[in-house]
């Protein structure tokens, strides 16, 4: 019975594993998504637009089997044409980084445009009339700033993401809701199972979330809070 | 691509069978949850600590778990439990927790309420302390201050919050798809990619039907927001 709890834990690694690298690739991206938004170039605010639309109206499920089952008979279909022979299977591991990263690039590129538009403009021009170039900008004077402002909206999209990564499952990847379910059919006792994981989980959040409020006091420290 | 199977009218038929299921889910999930919200709401802002802290423990784990690991536990947790098991065969209202349908909309009802109670509970403490003075100085009883007044600009408020746990359930009523013999739209694209092995075509095609609805669901709260939110609108020079 505790190899089953044991082999659950070790799925839990794997899914603070895919949650961590999601969050990267979501991190990354959210940054592309911001910064081509507020360029003003007609085309890439066009594109960021369609990316964050889209991808904020379809389900999580619908898009990560899409990228999974589509992918993987994109690659062969790719690969057949280059004349190889050979057929590949998309890694469910880094389909379900991939998949969850690019959603969560979407909520964030917003949550990351909102955060820059608060800083106040003079900041940046400050910083240019220093002589500062646009990237030592944003590593000096923007990103320190932007951080207060992210991190609700940002705490918010770590939250949802750790919840999506149960449906890692789903495409065969063996993180803990996975290991649960084929406990609770092998032993027949998926109550048990699944509230495990549920505490698993809840664990996850309220660690989360405290760490976050921690940052977020590190990061206001500078602001002087009136009392309402 | 291959859209032509996608057009065939055996397969438009499995995807409008599949819509069906999953408006009917959403709309009934999202009045279930709306009720109960209404009195987890209130119990938020009670005066009762031991209300609150019940309440507010439900609300943390609905909003701190997967809502994939509640379906599970629902649909197939319950099922282990000697209590229910003696009861479902012939016991009402038990008998329903053998219903694929009944197990998914519980889930989605319990969560979405859990999400909707803790948005509402906010927008009452928002209410100006003004008018609730004014209210209580008019002679009104407590529950005249909360029906007359604190409630209908709280569910205002909620509005624009409100869109986006719309659209959220929306989303999230795909996973319905993972219970077996629930045919929503996810299904229904997840069979006819095994029929046929055409994952881009199906899963696409689900996914505009999904971000169509969408679409709807954010211009009806638009239309509900200029006509509710209407005393909060820029005003024209």
């Amino acid at each position: 019975m505790s190899g089953y709890y044991l082999s659950i834990l070790q799925g839990a690694l794997l899914t603070v594993g895919v949650s961590m690298a999601a969050l990267g690739v979501a991190i990354l991206l959210g940054l592309m998504g911001a910064a081509a938004k507020l360029s003003g170039r007609p085309v890439l605010v066009a594109l960021a637009t369609a990316y964050t639309t889209v991808i904020r109206g379809v389900p999580e499920l619908v898009l990560m089997l899409l990228i999974f089952y589509g992918g993987t008979i994109g690659l062969n279909h790719l690969m057949e044409s280059l004349g190889s022979r050979e057929t590949v299977d998309i890694n469910p591991f880094i389909a379900g980084v991939i998949t969850i990263g690019f959603i969560y690039g979407a909520y964030m590129t917003e949550t990351f445009r909102g955060a820059i538009l608060s800083i106040p403009k003079g900041q940046m021009e400050a910083a240019w009339a220093f002589g500062m170039g646009r990237f030592r900008t944003f590593w000096r004077i923007t990103m320190p700033q932007m951080v207060r402002y992210a991190l609700p909206g940002f705490t918010n999209n770590w939250l949802v993401l750790i919840k999506a990564t149960a449906l890692v499952s789903l495409i065969g990847l063996q993180d803990m809701t996975y290991l649960a379910k084929q406990a609770s059919a092998a032993s027949r006792e998926p109550f048990t199972f699944f509230v495990f994981v549920a505490v698993l989980f809840l664990l996850y959040t309220s660690g989360s979330l405290w760490l976050l409020r921690r940052v977020e006091q590190r990061f206001s420290l500078g602001v002087q809070r009136a009392e309402v | 691509m291959n859209w032509s199977v996608i057009a065939q009218p055996e397969t438009l038929q499995l995807y409008a069978e599949g819509l069906m299921t999953t408006l009917w889910l959403l709309l009934s999930s999202l009045a279930i949850g709306a009720v109960l919200s209404l009195v987890l709401a209130l119990a938020l802002v009670s005066k009762i600590a031991l209300l609150r802290w019940v309440v507010g423990a439900y609300t943390y784990v609905i909003r701190g778990t997967p809502l994939l690991i509640q379906l599970y536990l629902i649909y197939y947790g319950l099922a282990q439990l000697e209590w229910i098991q003696a009861r479902w065969e012939d016991v009402w209202p038990w008998t329903y927790f053998k219903d694929a349908f009944f197990c998914a909309l519980l889930a989605f009802s319990l969560n979405t309420a859990g999400y909707t109670a803790e948005m509402l509970a906010g927008a009452m403490r928002e209410t100006p302390a003004g008018e609730i003075e004014a209210a209580k100085a008019m002679g009104m009883g407590r529950w005249q201050v909360l029906r007359r007044i604190v409630m209908p600009s709280a569910m205002r408020r909620c509005l624009p919050g409100y869109s986006n746990e719309v659209v959220m359930m929306l989303h999230s009523t795909s996973l319905a798809s993972t219970v077996p013999a629930m045919l929503d739209v996810t299904a229904a694209a997840s069979r006819i990619y095994s029929d046929y092995y055409l994952p881009f075509e199906a899963y696409l095609f689900a996914a505009g039907i999904y971000l169509s609805i969408t679409f709807a669901v954010i211009g009806l709260f638009r239309s509900a927001e200029r006509r509710f939110l209407a005393h909060l609108a820029p005003r024209p020079h």
